[in-house]
């Protein structure tokens, strides 16, 4: 099997879920005989493409063209669709980055194909590829297989695999393979103006030792100062899962999730928060988690170290008491 | 400015999931309007009360979804389109798009707006497969929309806190991200309004839109624990002191 690996880039920055993907498809690769090329596109991404032809791979496509300086759908697509219907790739796998849900199902579409999406591993059945990927919001997993002939794709979602298991190339360095694509600005229908960040956000939870985060379980903003009183007698900022500050209970800076912040403290306190994945990917890097909530099927306890399943509305001024009954 | 909402119907987020092989038991469990999408919905209406025009909503599945159009209806669209199809929930997405392209395809929409995705399968992958479908320019994960003069300048947001302006042609199709406005509930001269709007059926079938199946949900299950967690328990006083416990000299994290 040829797996075809699409790395992203932006600005001349990694996203570094390129290198955990292509972790995956190496072990892939090893387990199924299989060779593995990464391609990076862009304009001037030499170096990308050098960096690499360090890694274990049998050939790096380096695809530039001046159309392809800034990020669109349509000349990512239209570009791709000729790299990989000249490569014939038989498996395609990206890292599952917004700028990949943009695209990739898009482009497999255009070559009549379909894509497994947000997958967080793989089974190996027999040479029968098994993707696991979840639903539900996380309640359940779901293996799903591939119908008809490749080229197939799949997206591994971030920190489903490690990137620093990847392996080097065993005698230096694997060919780099510059590869022109036809692409013309009529093709190319959104412009991209400028990337910004909103107004600089007064807290840096990524910097905050233990966080105390709330979800949906919490149910009313009047009951938010509850939480805060928690947060502040462990010595702990405050956080939610997206819901909440979509709903506008909190602020937009306190987001945990891959929208917002990821975060790797050594305590969170997850309370009434069910743990979809959106929000785990920002928070599962946690030395400790504690997850306080009423469903004992919540994902947030497929990892958490602590759990207790009860009412944070009992729970968090018991809590608040005994910290500070403990620190006198 | 015509715009077709795409909006599907989902177990309620409190809802006990039975699982039966690769779905779940639907039977004794409530459906609701998947959040997502109710935020797409929110758009269409504050788009047409700016800009004038005409919000569809367009629904896939069983009889049932029919009361979420009817929900939609009442927060202000004015009409409503049913693909009817039993199988819905063994749909690849890409077939589900198919279907809901055909179904656009007959109307003369200006935009199409889907949720970012939705929280049973969670693919998010229809609005992108749309516009590969229906020959569109798109654009994900939206956070404002201006139209002027026949374009639309979009906040698009990225990863980690950024974002990006785009400029989009119109027709177009926009995968909304959840958050981008304040959802309205429905009034009671609304839900009075909505029992004369129309609910156009069709059947997926009539629409000769069938793509073969790419892929396939083999099962589903509870996952496997990875994480040995240790639960606590007892009166909310007696887990309190025994977290602090933990937290203190086992973790040693306070």
């Amino acid at each position: 099997m040829k797996i075809l690996v699409i790395t992203e880039q932006r600005q001349g920055k990694w996203n570094n879920a390129s290198f955990e993907t292509l972790a995956a498809a190496q072990r892939i690769a090893a387990e199924t005989a299989s060779t593995v090329s990464a391609l990076v596109l862009g304009k001037g991404v030499g170096p990308f493409a050098d960096e690499l032809a360090a890694k274990d791979v049998s050939e790096v496509l380096q695809v530039e063209h001046d159309l392809l300086d800034s990020y669109t759908p349509d000349g990512y697509c239209v570009a791709l669709k000729q790299v990989i219907e000249s490569a014939k790739p038989d498996l395609i796998l990206f890292p599952h980055t917004y700028q990949v849900r943009d695209f990739a199902p898009k482009l497999a579409a255009m070559l009549g194909k379909g894509m497994i999406g947000d997958c967080i591993g793989y089974r190996n059945e027999g040479g029968k590829l098994v993707f696991v990927r979840q639903m539900f919001q996380g309640k359940t997993a779901a293996d799903v297989t591939f119908l008809g002939d490749g080229p197939w794709f799949a997206s591994f979602q971030s920190g489903a695999f490690r990137a620093d298991l990847l392996k080097p190339h065993p005698s230096g360095k694997a060919p780099v393979n510059r590869i022109s694509v036809d692409l013309k600005p009529e093709q190319i229908r959104t412009t991209p103006l400028e990337l910004f960040k909103e107004a600089k956000s007064a807290v840096d939870l990524t910097q905050a030792p233990i966080i105390v985060s709330i979800g949906r379980g919490i149910k009313a903003p009047e009951n938010i100062p509850q939480a805060e009183a928690l947060a502040k007698a462990i010595g702990g900022e405050i956080a939610a899962s997206r819901p909440i500050c979509d709903e506008g209970w909190l602020p937009m800076e306190r987001q945990i999730g891959s929208s917002g912040q990821t975060v790797a403290p050594k305590l969170y306190l997850a309370l009434g928060i069910s743990g979809a994945i959106q929000h785990v990917v920002g928070m599962k890097g946690a030395r400790t988690i504690v997850a306080i909530n009423k469903d004992q099927n919540a994902p947030i306890f497929e990892i958490a170290d602590y759990g207790v399943v009860g009412d944070i509305f009992e729970i968090m001024p018991a809590l608040t008491e005994a910290l500070e009954k403990a620190k006198a | 400015m015509n715009i077709i909402v795409c909006i599907k119907q989902v177990p309620a987020k409190d809802a006990p999931l039975a699982i039966a092989g690769n779905w779940i038991r639907e039977s004794d469990i409530g459906f609701e309007m998947n959040e997502p999408d109710s935020y797409a919905l929110e758009e269409a209406l504050r788009l047409k009360e700016k800009h004038g025009g005409e919000v569809i909503v367009l629904s896939m599945g069983p009889e049932r979804v029919k009361q979420t159009i009817k929900e939609a209806l009442a927060k202000g669209a004015d009409r409503g389109i049913h693909i009817a199809d039993d199988q819905f929930a063994q749909l690849d997405p890409l077939a589900t798009a198919c279907a809901l392209a055909a179904a656009i395809k007959k109307e003369k929409a200006d935009l199409v707006l889907t949720g970012l995705q939705s929280d049973d399968h969670g693919f998010g992958q229809i609005g992108v497969l749309l516009a590969g479908v229906l020959d569109l320019p798109h654009a994900t994960i939206i956070m404002q929309i201006e139209v002027a003069d026949g374009r639309m300048k979009l906040k698009r947001e990225l990863e980690a806190g950024w974002f990006q302006h785009i400029e989009c042609p119109l027709p177009a199709v926009l995968s909304i991200q959840s958050g981008i406005n304040k959802v309205r509930y429905a009034t009671l001269k609304g839900i009075m309004a909505a029992k004369k709007k129309e609910i156009a059926t069709i059947t997926r079938e009539s629409l000769g839109a069938a793509s073969a199946p790419t892929q396939k949900i083999e099962k589903i299950y509870v996952p496997t624990k990875t994480k040995k967690t240790e639960f606590l328990t007892g009166s909310a006083k007696d887990v309190a002191t025994k977290l602090v416990e933990k937290l203190k000299f086992e973790a040693r994290v306070i």
